[in-house]
């Protein structure tokens, strides 16, 4: 408990000197206190997990497999509730990309790029407008008519991205959606994950495998510890947005890397 | 098929636009010709090697087994043509039973479809709906149609409604069952990513589940299609009043022994099944091979 206390206050003050002076004050975008989480089987999946995502802010989760880093996702979302503890959403513009893109095969990418501004029930014109942002946004112009089964999976994500910023959320969940990728074209989404980002300057909590990703990506990184998960280590990332694709190769991004490796095989 | 690389995806996706797109490119037609290849063996050949066993089988019968008094019962081939099809006044009666057979079977697989589509939409909704109404759907295929005649005649007479009810009651059940598997076995990610903008039920079915089942709904739809002739016929045998149908003829020339006329009669029925087979087997893939690829994942 006392680590963290200690990692969250020291992520509070991170927070705002990070991203550049676009992140974190005022209300947080969203706030688990105390969230446990126990399933009907018995398995206790959370338990004492604190985390605070400020507005402006890019928090990427790590941790090993089956650490409840999707159910933390899943009760942010509604999709699952908490057992114990609070939750605070401070938006009900909450955008969720899946680990699968879990497009409609029957739909082609502008189709489904427009469901859920369909199932929001967006005035037409708007709708298309939206649309065709998003469609550009994730760079899959000219690709509108295809079915997802013609797409290759990092197409097929984009347009999983491109259906949930037609609604331009304020706080976005990530559930690995880049873990099934190649490498390269998971580099590739990662920098126009970024620049969606800058432009669109949503709150995000990502999960994923890889902790080159979450450093890549993040303004602060949080490692889980496994089941039942909770809240080992915070991170800030000090790399200013923009960042280049070359961040990757330098010196201390290896050592924010390995800091945060270490945190992860420091568990039993 | 043009293909344009979008301009936020370069080198690495533009390599897998490139990679991918020729390869659905070429594998349809590559797919096809294969098939066209293959198509003359397996779809023409092979059934044409049955088909000639199948009737030598037939004339060694018919020949070789039967005498002269028993051969009523199985004709040569060529006599069941020349009698049953080639004579003008056979072929026209039997062409107009036809018609009236088309009408039973359409009818009783219309009526099917919409009302085996609406039960199994009803049963989707709620577990409580499925749990009372699957047995009795059970019960009704399971059903002797035998034994419900006297019932259908007292009420619904002995001509065409009593036969179109037949029809409906032998082909209703692989829709009802097809249609709720569909509608059931929606990837449930897909459920979750709905859920997220809480839709209405209505919403819910119709732009999810619906689609999501109508390949097996179509899968339905075809065996339904089989049986629904069947059914037709089985009604038309039972229920003889007004005009005659493929099923009245069966029963009328059994009974003076007229073999020629019901051989014949009898493959027009099976035609009659194989095209609706058909017909339904290629109405699925227009409305839904272009998404749905079943092998192909």
């Amino acid at each position: 408990m006392t680590i963290a206390d200690t990692t969250t206050a020291a992520a509070d003050t991170t927070a705002d000197t990070a991203a550049g002076g676009a992140t974190g004050t005022g209300a947080p975008a969203l706030h688990f206190a105390g969230v446990r989480k126990r399933f009907r089987d018995g398995t206790v999946a959370l338990t004492d997990t604190d985390l605070t995502i400020r507005p402006g802010e890019f928090v990427s989760i790590v941790g090993p497999s089956g650490c409840g880093k999707s159910t933390l996702l899943r009760i942010a979302s509604g999709l699952d509730e908490a057992t114990d503890g609070t939750v605070e959403v401070a938006s009900t513009n909450v955008g969720y990309v899946f680990q699968d893109a879990t497009l409609l095969p029957w739909r082609n990418v502008r189709d489904n790029v427009r469901l859920f501004a369909e199932l929001e029930h967006l005035d037409s014109a708007e709708r298309g407008r939206r649309v065709a942002d998003a469609i550009s946004l994730v760079g899959l112009t000219g690709f509108e008519k295809h079915l997802p089964h013609e797409l290759s999976g990092g197409m097929r994500m984009r347009t999983s991205l491109a259906r949930s910023l037609v609604l331009d959320p304020s706080i976005f969940l990530f559930d690995e959606p880049f873990g099934a990728l190649d490498e390269i074209t998971r580099e590739r989404l990662n920098d126009e994950l970024l620049r969606m980002f800058i432009l669109r300057r949503f709150a995000a909590l990502f999960i994923t495998h890889s902790v080159a990703e979450a450093v890549f990506l993040s303004t602060r990184v949080v490692v889980m510890s496994g089941r039942p998960g909770r809240v080992k280590a915070d991170l800030a990332v000090p790399f200013d947005y923009p960042r280049s694709p070359q961040l990757r190769y330098s010196a201390e991004f290896a050592a924010l890397c390995g800091e945060v490796s270490q945190h992860l095989r420091s568990e039993s | 098929m043009s293909v344009t690389v979008p301009s936020a995806a370069e080198t690495d996706e533009a390599g897998k636009v490139a990679a991918t797109t020729p390869v659905t490119g070429a594998a349809l037609p590559r797919t096809r010709s294969r098939w066209r290849g293959a198509g003359l063996v397996s779809f023409v050949l092979l059934p044409g090697a049955v088909f000639a066993v199948f009737i030598g089988v037939w004339y060694a019968v018919s020949d070789g087994v039967l005498n002269d008094q028993q051969r009523f019962m199985l004709p040569p081939p060529h006599e069941v043509v020349r009698i049953g099809f080639l004579d003008w006044s056979n072929f026209k009666t039997m062409m107009s039973a036809l018609r009236l057979t088309c009408e039973v079977t359409f009818s009783g697989l219309a009526i099917s479809i919409v009302i085996g589509v609406a039960v199994a939409v009803a049963m989707s909704q709620a577990r409580w709906i499925e749990n009372s109404l699957y047995p009795w759907a059970v019960v009704i295929q399971t059903v002797p149609i035998l034994a419900l005649t006297p019932v259908l005649s007292f009420f619904f007479g002995f001509a065409l409604t009593s036969r179109i009810i037949v029809c409906v009651i032998i082909a209703f059940f692989p829709i009802v069952s097809n249609t709720l598997f569909g509608l059931q076995s929606v990837d449930r990610g897909m459920h979750e990513l709905f859920s997220l903008h809480h839709p209405s039920r209505l919403t819910r079915l119709w732009k999810l589940q619906l689609p999501a089942a109508l390949p097996s709904m179509f899968t339905g739809f075809r065996n339904a299609a089989g049986l629904s002739v069947i059914g037709a016929i089985v009604g038309e045998f039972f229920f003889k009043q007004g005009e005659p149908g493929l099923g009245t003829n069966l029963s009328v020339f059994t009974s003076r022994l007229e073999g020629e006329r019901l051989w014949a009669t009898t493959l027009t029925a099976s035609l009659l099944g194989v095209a609706v087979f058909v017909f339904f087997g290629w109405l699925a893939r227009r409305v839904v091979g272009r998404w749905y690829q079943p092998k192909r994942g």
